[in-house]
């Protein structure tokens, strides 16, 4: 079993838990897992194309999985993924990314 | 729904949204929640990851921060209520851009700067179907001697003009 920690304002879709257990054999799988226990959650993971949302950022371990394979990236059991927010906003009404400093 | 915050706190973020000012600012909101009530009682100013010809209308606050963050919260047995921001030249109403990016559940706290100075704060929270913010009650925990130190300072600032 590989664990997902859900931070705090998705919490109240997951039961109020911090940590979920899923069968699965990589993140995308992990995510479904998640997503058809609680339902709810799904509309703040995803948008309406089925991409997930610009402000979530999946981390395996400590490294974000956009530097690995995606949501392909392979779980090998007792492993743990954090879903960590980004938090953007503004008073301008362009649409887009926001770019970080790198 | 209410977000109380005490007016030191309040006034706290003012300052920094007019330090910053004409960029916008953000950080997290620390604090204790009872039901649909919330208590705010720390603020963890966190820096605009903008890139700078953005960060008069834009802030981001990177996954990094937020991981420190819920880790600072965790151990000050405090949650993580919200965030809150500064609007330069523009009311304290979430834009399209704002909502496009809206937590659920979190308390979005938007203080207007106006020509560099604080004028309002409102507070929001996205709205189930994440088609609008809703306003809550923004309670100000009003303290004397916060109100006679900003009025002494006050009015020393304008003595020296």
């Amino acid at each position: 079993m590989n664990s997902i920690r859900i931070p705090t304002p998705l919490r109240p879709y997951t039961d109020n838990l911090k940590e979920i257990e899923v069968d699965a054999s990589n993140v995308g799988e992990a995510l479904d897992a998640l997503t058809e226990r609680y339902p709810t959650l799904r509309p703040h993971l995803y948008d309406e194309s089925g991409n997930l949302r610009a402000y979530v950022n999946i981390f395996l371990q400590q490294e974000d999985i956009r530097n690995l394979r995606g949501q392909a990236t392979p779980l090998t059991g007792g492993d743990r993924l954090m879903i960590v927010p980004s938090i953007a906003g503004g008073r301008s009404a362009r649409f887009g990314r926001p770019t970080a400093v790198r | 729904m209410t977000l109380h915050i005490p007016q030191e706190l309040l006034l706290q973020i003012w300052d920094y949204g007019e330090r910053t000012y004409p960029e916008e600012n953000a950080g997290l909101i620390l604090g204790a929640i009872n039901g649909d009530e919330r208590w705010a009682s720390r603020l963890l100013p966190l820096e605009n990851q903008s890139q700078s010809e953005s960060r008069h209308n834009r802030y981001l606050i990177n996954p990094e921060d937020m991981m420190a963050g819920e880790q600072e919260a965790e151990s000050l047995d405090l949650e993580i209520l919200g965030v809150f921001h500064s609007h330069p030249d523009h009311p304290a109403e979430p834009s399209e851009f704002d909502l496009q990016w809206a937590l659920p559940w979190f308390s979005y706290l938007i203080t207007s700067v106006d020509r560099g100075q604080a004028l309002d704060s409102r507070s929001w929270r996205l709205n189930d179907d994440r088609s609008q913010m809703i306003e809550e009650v923004l309670h100000v925990q009003l303290d004397l001697d916060t109100t006679n130190r900003r009025f002494k300072l006050k009015t020393q600032k304008e003595k020296n003009r």
